[in-house]
């Protein structure tokens, strides 16, 4: 990309190319396939494919030309390395776009504001799902961050021995658990005390805090890790207790770090569509009662307009598209919150 | 716990706190709550020997330390130094595996005595740190109140502008920060970080302060700062302070004490402690001549 | 001087050093979490196996198509095998060499953004990802699998027919990698640029062109946390259900023909397409097939958390 630095001559060809050697290529060559493309009409992923191969070709012929064999290939690696990067961003990027794009058509205030309720064929909304999702979502966010703060300060500032080494490794597990199984546990465990084929908003938190649980410990961990010992030790010296010492000292000085990983937690689960099959099941109408009765929810909307549409389908395809715009939506805001709040409040450490 | 043992540690309790003990009893003369004006407390360590797990760093370390003075405890990196200051306020016990055996009297109370709480231990022996560390989350005011938030004391906002301005006063720090004291401490100097946790050990008013080379961060100006500090500050407590460099020994303190190793691996041991002016003057033993004179190490 | 009692013993006669009641209440919260943790993972365990057991000891009569569980069960976990593997296959090198990209080769100034966006890829939910491959990259991958079975049918994986929509295995597993790339490339890059700066600085001072320096020095340096990595993107990959729940069209054939529109299914997929259909006994096969992911992603997941703390033990970080 930037050109290399050293400049020292590798013996076998004594030359060097200009610094920016690689950027002209990459321009020539995207020039040029850009003309063979435009020419022969083809698609922008045939330009992008046939530029990496030209830049690939010139940058080694040049360079082995003047530089030689070793740095040639040190170009090459260099290069292709830089390709299976934006190879990797361009799903990324036609996902986005595709998501956006379809989504639109649907993205609508009725699509806000309406639930699926005596709806058929064309219309309807989604308020029911973005509903279900809002309360399972914070239930099970509700249970798993206390649960998980307080686990992961057990591990950093009491545990010690075998208890310690049990619940790390368990930690490790649960963040192993498929989330189908969770949602399989979150329905075994209900079908005990309700009967077969029980359906409730709350097996759907039951699963997403098992799913949330250890990733909310992993990262109130590395937090708490990364807060200084002298901190804790100046605390100590001033007569503070050791609760008082974390809760007062520790906590806030790593919150921003916690805050962020929670956030990041709930942009995790907030998308599991697997263990709310099983648990929640779908309803075409509002359903603001956890307790009772099944719980629409949007990665569940999403799944079930997509895949088994009525007709017209194309009404039900635009629904999940739209649903699914607002998922990305919902998932993106706490991605970027959480980026966010770690760069503005977090306390710098010395380390 | 069987109820005859916890019988029997109670009369073992009673007995370590007997009748010569007089701050043990409940305050009889509500004079005993003194002015600032009152002597510092004195700390006797008897037999003293200090454990990381299973290793001795610190052996047979017997010591008295004059109320209101300042006693610098020097010797060459790992002999124990740290360790034994440490082990006054029963910070030395925080690291795993960490244990004391002997006795620490302060004014003749035990301070490993077993109904002792090290919480309120450390609320009488106050320390200072190598490293400046104030508390990032929190403003200059809030770090120097520190000791009275954290543990909750009710204190009327008069009452504790006061404490703070007092102990930023007595750290030489107020007419610096006395316009930005909700300010994160982050922004201080160094030197302005160690008078400030100098100012927050000092808030609760401790009867001792313990510094841990409390300079060796900081520039030399810094320094000379933080030595007079020290000076002024014997008036109202009583000063440890371990340091690396002999001339500020030499300038700063009342008594001296030499502790030494014999080889790495071996026990650290206080070889010889007294007067500041002797030690480095006509010291008793040749070993301690030839580190003031900086012929070792 | 304020004289504070020095000794105010909290618990008089307790015996004990001295707890004070908040360091007691506080510390006993916490453990009582920790425990927490076990008891979920045991409930996990003993839930699961309670509501298998009904299928496992029902005479083979009972069971969906008359088949036993071991029959029921195999073409699920060759399905899911098989997919993973194509995941793991193109994810690992690309996860590779967007770490490399990261911590060595872009300038550091964008290398933070580009982190971003690749946890990015991390955060984007399973669906999407699912309906995503079926409208487009399905389509998209019908002209690719054409040509592969025109020219290279003698392979078996490629012997087509080639699916006309797109809903192959190929899609699934390529769709898979995609997902697990970024916790591969995280682990990776952390990995990478844990590399001591000493050894990458005296392989360039002896000469070494940086992709020789990366060849010699930070790749050996990483090896093995990126197989740790490699290994839990492939439990991620064995769990994963909805994208290929929605990709796959299933027919439940045993075939390594990644390009036709005759395909496995995996465990996860089934549990999700099965589960809201089933009742009675169906529903206890299908939770212990879930046992059985579970087993699996659990075996993979220790394996990888292994070598991570051998890693550890022996200085590797």
């Amino acid at each position: 990309m930037g050109g290399n630095v050293a400049t020292v001559p590798m013996g076998e060809g004594s030359g060097a190319l200009p610094p920016r050697a690689n950027l002209i290529c990459f321009g020539a060559s995207a020039a040029a396939s850009a003309a063979v493309s435009f020419a022969l009409g083809l698609s922008p992923f045939v330009w992008l494919v046939v530029t990496g191969a030209f830049t690939l070709a010139s940058i080694s012929i040049w360079s082995m030309m003047v530089e030689g064999r070793r740095r040639a290939l040190d170009r090459v690696a260099t290069i292709v390395i830089a390709e299976i990067f934006v190879l990797a961003l361009v799903p990324l990027l036609s996902l986005v776009y595709t998501v956006v794009n379809e989504g639109l058509a649907r993205f609508d205030s009725e699509f806000l504001t309406t639930s699926m309720r005596n709806v058929l064929g064309d219309g309807g909304g989604a308020l029911h799902a973005a509903l279900g999702t809002f309360i399972i979502t914070a239930i099970a966010t509700a249970a798993a961050v206390p649960v998980g703060i307080l686990a992961a300060i057990y591990l950093v500032e009491y545990g010690k021995g075998r208890l310690k080494r049990a619940i790390t490794f368990f930690v490790d597990v649960m963040m192993g658990i498929p989330s189908i199984v969770a949602g399989l546990f979150a329905y075994a465990l209900f079908e005990i005390f309700f009967g077969p084929g029980i359906r409730l908003g709350v097996m759907g938190s039951v699963a997403l805090m098992v799913l949330m649980i250890p990733i909310v410990i992993r990262a109130t961990e590395e937090m708490l890790q990364v807060v200084p010992n002298a901190l804790r030790e100046a605390s100590f010296a001033l007569g503070v207790p050791k609760w008082l010492t974390i809760l007062r000292v520790v906590l806030p000085t790593a919150l921003a770090g916690i805050v962020t990983g929670v956030m990041l937690a709930i942009a995790r689960v907030i998308g599991e569509t697997a263990p709310l099959l099983v648990t929640t099941g779908s309803i075409d109408s509002v359903n603001l009662d956890p307790f009772n009765g099944r719980m629409a929810n949007l990665p569940v909307f999403v799944y079930e307009q997509y895949k088994f549409p009525g007709v017209p389908p194309e009404a039900y395809i635009e629904r999940a598209w739209a649903g699914a715009l607002l998922l990305i939506l919902i998932v993106m805001v706490l991605f970027l919150a959480a980026r966010l709040i770690a760069r503005r409040y977090g306390v710098e450490i010395r380390r | 716990m069987n109820e005859t043992e916890t019988m029997k540690e109670k009369e073992m309790v009673d007995a370590q706190a007997g009748p010569a003990d007089p701050i043990m009893d409940p305050p009889a003369s509500p004079s005993a709550t003194a002015t600032v004006d009152a002597k510092a407390k004195r700390i006797d360590a008897e037999d003293l020997n200090i454990y990381y797990g299973d290793f001795l760093a610190v052996k047979d370390c017997s010591v008295n330390i004059h109320p209101n003075k300042v006693t610098a405890l020097i010797g060459s990196s790992g002999c124990g130094k740290s360790t034994f200051l440490r082990s006054l306020n029963r910070m030395h016990e925080l690291i795993d595996g960490a244990r004391v055996e002997g006795k620490v009297l302060l004014d003749g109370t035990d301070i490993y005595a077993r109904n002792m709480d090290p919480v309120l231990v450390r609320q009488q022996i106050g320390m200072v740190f190598q490293q400046p560390n104030p508390f990032p989350t929190m403003s200059i005011y809030e770090n120097t109140a520190a000791g009275l938030r954290l543990n909750r004391k009710k204190t009327k906002k008069t009452e504790l502008d006061g404490i703070v301005e007092r102990s930023l006063t007595g750290a030489h720090l107020w007419d610096e920060v006395k316009d930005r004291l909700d300010k994160p401490a982050g922004g201080l100097s160094g030197g302005q970080q160690q008078r400030l946790c100098i100012a927050r050990a000092t808030a609760i008013e401790p009867e001792v302060l313990l510094m841990d080379e409390p300079c060796s961060a900081l520039d030399p100006i810094a320094t000379l700062a933080i030595e007079d500090l020290i000076n002024e500050l014997k008036k109202r407590f009583t000063i440890v302070i371990v340091t690396h460099n002999m001339q500020q020994a030499a300038r700063a303190s009342d008594y001296t004490g030499f502790f030494n190793i014999e080889k790495s691996g071996d026990p650290g041991v206080l070889v010889e402690i007294d007067e500041t002016e002797k030690i480095f003057s006509n010291p008793r033993l040749k070993e301690t001549e030839d580190y003031v004179s900086g012929r070792f190490g | 001087m304020s004289a504070g009692p020095i000794s105010a013993p909290e618990a008089p006669g307790s015996g004990k050093a001295i707890r004070r009641p908040g360091d007691r209440v506080f510390s006993g919260l916490a453990i009582a979490a920790g425990l927490t943790i076990l008891i979920v993972l045991a409930g996990v365990a003993i839930f699961l196996i309670g509501e298998a057991w009904p299928a496992i000891t029902a005479p083979v009569s009972d069971l969906p198509d008359g088949k036993s569980l071991i029959h029921y069960i195999w073409p699920l976990v060759f399905g899911t095998l098989l997919s993973s593997t194509i995941a793991i296959i193109i994810a690992v090198p690309m996860a590779i060499a967007v770490a490399l990209f990261t911590s060595h080769i872009a300038p550091k100034a964008i290398s933070m953004s580009v982190s971003y966006l690749v946890d990015l890829l991390a955060a984007i939910p399973s669906i999407i990802y699912g309906i995503w491959g079926i409208a487009v990259l399905g389509p998209a991958s019908v002209p690719v699998t054409q040509w592969l079975s025109d020219h290279f049918g003698f392979i078996p994986f490629f012997d087509g027919p080639a699916s006309t929509t797109g809903r192959t295995m190929l899609v699934a597993g390529l769709v898979l990698a995609l997902m697990i790339l970024p916790i591969v490339c995280a682990v990776a890059r952390e990995v990478f640029q844990q590399t001591p700066k000493g050894l990458q600085e005296s392989a360039l001072a002896l000469g070494a062109t940086r992709w020789e320096m990366i060849r010699m020095v930070v790749l050996p340096f990483g090896r093995s946390a990126v197989v740790a990595g490699s290994m839990l993107g492939l439990g991620r990959a064995l769990g994963e259900t909805m994208a290929v729940t929605i990709i796959l069209s299933v027919t439940g054939t045993i075939t390594f023909d990644l390009i036709s529109s005759e395909n496995p299914s995996t465990i996860a997929a089934n549990i999700a397409l099965q589960f809201p259909e089933s009742s009675g006994l169906d529903v206890n096969v299908l939770i212990a097939t879930g046992l059985v992911l579970f087993a699996i992603t659990l075996a993979v997941n220790m394996f990888a958390r292994t070598i991570i703390s051998r890693r550890e033990a022996a200085g590797g970080r």
